[in-house]
């Protein structure tokens, strides 16, 4: 692409590739995501394209960014009628280009058929999983082949960076952030404005704006899906906050287990810097700004600000203590702002379509929208876009599709290994950044694992605090002591060693690692346990006093029998177990050796008529 | 002898290619694990000496992420995703599992080279869970049963090398 140079140039370019875009041209997108990717979509993708060429047609196949609805994909939406497919495969191909793109008609077997109705839904943004959604920042993602610069320009890209340079002083642009109320999407919530006024006012050369794209916490993938999906959004609003404290360096820091994201990123900053628009003089103005990309380590730690500094300048990422915040010395001892990278994506849109707009969307104190990556033990997988302010129970049940097989809803966890469970007494709590921080929980990242009542609430959070114990960096005693102290009587109640007063004592605890931690993540170590103490004192209560584990998981505290009236006497059970536990004649019930049994849960699995018993 | 004069040399090129700045000892390290496997000792007091960086610090590196391992890996990278949607699907029973199968505990690699087993905090495909990904392919809603079969037929493919 030629360089462009100027606001009105960065305009005639866009006009001119709406100009030669048909829009009623056929069109077939198919979801690129990691989700789908999984299910296999690429080979879906190579059997459009051969079956378009086999069938002598002009049909773009456009592999683009997450559509958000994990649990169904592979998706593919045909344009411009916008019929959507769900759970495609390979042999589908044929149907879906020899009747839909060449006719129009419908392939009825692929639609999604909503199971409360019954009825299939024609379109996207029908189906119940879409429709409450807002799809601010992670809408684009469907319709933009993330190797494409041109495909963000056609949709107004970089025209809020056009406006910031040609319309806005600095100052300006962080009055306006301000006023849209927009705060960070990473854990904390602070206001990027205030953030971003911090750092413009501090002194020091040269100044750095960050992305964190460490995304650490386990169950959320909504920034990987911005990164890999729509890239140049997130590089817009960096160049956006660069101008805003005047920086003309930036970085962003990718898990490096997303080689997509680094792939895709890489692209778009050398597309961005050949068309002018990253790089020296953006569109003929006195601004520069570079981005480099940095892969992390595969270290949770490195979410935390002065980690994240370290390990860009090469070293061990262990925070230190902050007297002085980031904005005045951070990365390089120099003024740095630091945000998540969704943060970064929603700055554009606050540009382009002005603070009042934005701060019009969600509650008094949680402004716009918020992508959450809804996962576990619920019907409808996926990441969705939601304003602030809507209720857990519109998540969970309108549009999660409630629990699968008919469960009972138990906890939903939100603000991955720092924040905290949620009960089903709150599931009318509004979602926003002060009312999960009222209930003993966070917002974090966005991760809302769903559980039930087979998640047994001890064990889920011996679970984050074995993540935690492993990711501390062992920098400071009470993190690295007291989170290892915890979790080991976590490791007691539920192997059945647990002692009365084991409760008591976590809370103790919780006190000195919360105070006592350098930095966040042993400051909200306590988190996952006190929340599951506080709603759901009576499983740890059962555990200790009664030896059982209510959900049947902890091992050491169950034991697995059969059902005789369910028995058919199969022998599929002790075909599969591993320790020949069970016995017992064909057609006739079966029965288990508590003695030999280590519980693995083999014989569960493939039992088809339910009768292995869990007590 | 040559195996390691192999090492230093490609060492050497990665260093340069990052033009010996202090600051990228860690995207060094990952290209040297890229291109090994793993991180050779050989190596890392090469990227010392070179980068004028105490070998002492390159270990302190080379030990605290995740992402690098100091003993060469087997031919099948394993990782089973324990996130927290797994978590709760059940993903330690698959890990029990493999555990059994492969004779080997997380980070270890297996007597014959073929397989190490690595746990990863969510690969981002939590509708597939519980996830398990060997080398660069996805196996989703994975089984306790299931991880029988997988194994077989790997060491199948292998026998017939």
């Amino acid at each position: 692409m030629t360089k462009i140079t100027s606001a009105q140039a960065l305009r005639q370019v866009q006009e001119d590739l709406k100009k030669n875009f048909d829009p009623s041209k056929k069109l077939v997108t198919i979801c690129a995501g990691t989700g789908c990717r999984g299910y296999g979509c690429m080979k879906v993708k190579e059997e459009l394209e051969a079956e378009i060429k086999k069938q002598n047609m002009d049909v773009e196949v456009r592999a683009t960014g997450c559509f958000g609805f994990c649990e169904k994909g592979p998706l593919v939406i045909v344009h411009p009628e916008k019929v959507f497919y769900q759970q495609v495969k390979v042999k589908d191909v044929a149907d879906i280009i020899g009747k839909t793109v060449a006719t129009g008609e419908v392939v009825e077997k692929l639609l999604y058929r909503d199971p409360n109705t019954n009825q299939t839904v024609l379109r996207e943004e029908d189906v119940p999983f879409y429709k409450k959604q807002n799809r601010l920042v992670f809408g684009q993602n469907g319709l933009i082949d993330p190797t494409r610069i041109e495909d963000y320009l056609i949709l107004g890209g970089y025209s809020a960076l056009a406006k910031t340079l040609s319309d806005f002083t600095p100052e300006g642009v962080i009055s306006e952030v301000k006023k849209a109320g927009l705060r960070g999407r990473g854990g904390g919530g602070f206001q990027a404005g205030v953030k971003w006024e911090g750092s413009r006012k501090a002194h020091g050369e040269p100044k750095y704006v960050i992305a964190n794209g460490d995304e650490g916490d386990p169950g959320a993938y909504m920034d990987r899906s911005l990164m890999e999906g729509n890239p140049h959004s997130v590089l817009e609003g960096m160049a956006i906050g660069a101008y805003a404290i005047g920086a003309s360096e930036g970085y962003i820091y990718v898990r490096h287990e997303y080689p997509l994201a680094v792939l895709h990123l890489t692209m778009a900053i050398a597309a961005a810097k050949e068309a002018g628009l990253l790089g020296k003089n953006i569109l003929g103005t006195n601004f520069s700004f570079d981005i480099h990309i940095n892969k992390g380590g595969g270290a949770f730690v490195c979410g935390e600000s002065s980690a994240l500094f370290a390990s860009i300048e090469g070293r061990a990422g262990e925070p230190r203590a902050k007297y002085i915040h980031a904005v005045e010395r951070g990365l390089w001892d120099k003024p740095t702002v630091l945000n998540n990278v969704e943060t970064w994506a929603n700055v554009p849109l606050i540009i382009n379509k002005g603070a009042d707009w934005y701060a019009s969307i969600g509650t008094e104190g949680s402004k716009g929208t918020k992508i959450f990556s809804l996962v576990g033990k619920i019907n409808n997988t996926g990441l969705i876009e939601v304003p602030m302010g809507i209720t857990l129970r519109e998540i969970v049940y309108d549009m999660g599709g409630g629990i699968p097989k008919g469960r009972k809803f138990k906890a939903v966890q939100t603000g991955g290994p720092s924040g905290g469970c949620i009960p089903e007494s709150l599931l009318d709590l509004p979602v926003d950044f002060d009312k999960l921080y009222e209930v003993g929980s966070m917002m974090g990242s966005g991760g809302m694992i769903v559980m039930d009542d087979k998640s047994c609430m001890v064990d889920v959070a011996r679970y984050f605090l074995n993540f935690l114990q492993e990711e501390s960096c062992g920098k400071c005693v009470p993190c690295r002591e007291g989170v290892r102290r915890m979790r080991e009587i976590l490791d007691d109640i539920c192997s059945g060693k647990g002692r009365e007063g084991d409760v008591e004592l976590l809370e103790h605890l919780s006190i000195g690692v919360a105070d006592g931690s350098l930095c966040a993540l042993g400051g909200s170590a306590p988190n996952p346990v006190l929340s599951t103490i506080k709603y759901f004192r009576e499983e740890y209560d059962a555990h200790i006093k009664e030896h059982r584990c209510p959900a049947g998981v902890c091992k050491a505290l169950i034991t697995y029998s059969i059902d005789a009236e369910e028995c058919t006497g199969c022998t599929l059970c002790s075909k599969v177990c591993p320790v020949d536990a069970i016995s017992g004649e064909k057609k006739k019930a079966h029965k288990i050796d508590n003695e030999k049994c280590t519980r693995c849960g083999a014989c569960i699995e493939s039992c088809k008529f339910d009768a292995i018993l869990v007590k | 002898m040559k195996k390691t004069a192999n090492y230093a040399a490609k060492t050497r090129e990665i260093v340069k290619k990052h033009g010996g700045d202090k600051g990228a000892l860690i995207a060094v390290l990952q290209d040297i694990q890229e291109a090994f496997n793993y991180l050779p000792k050989g190596a890392m007091i090469t990227v010392s000496t070179m980068m004028g960086i105490p070998a002492s610090r390159v270990y302190e590196v080379a030990t605290f992420y995740n992402a690098f391992s100091l003993n060469p890996r087997g031919k099948h990278i394993v990782k089973i995703c324990v996130g927290t949607a797994c978590h709760v699907r059940g993903a330690s029973a698959i890990l029990d599992k493999f555990e059994q199968k492969l004779l080997i505990k997380p980070g270890e690699t297996n007597q014959d080279q073929k397989f190490t087993l690595e746990l990863v905090n969510c690969v981002g495909a939590c509708a597939l869970g519980p996830v398990v990904v060997i080398d660069t392919e996805y196996h989703g809603q994975m089984t306790i049963n299931k991880v029988d079969k997988i194994i077989n037929e790997m060491n199948k493919e292998g026998a017939q090398q």
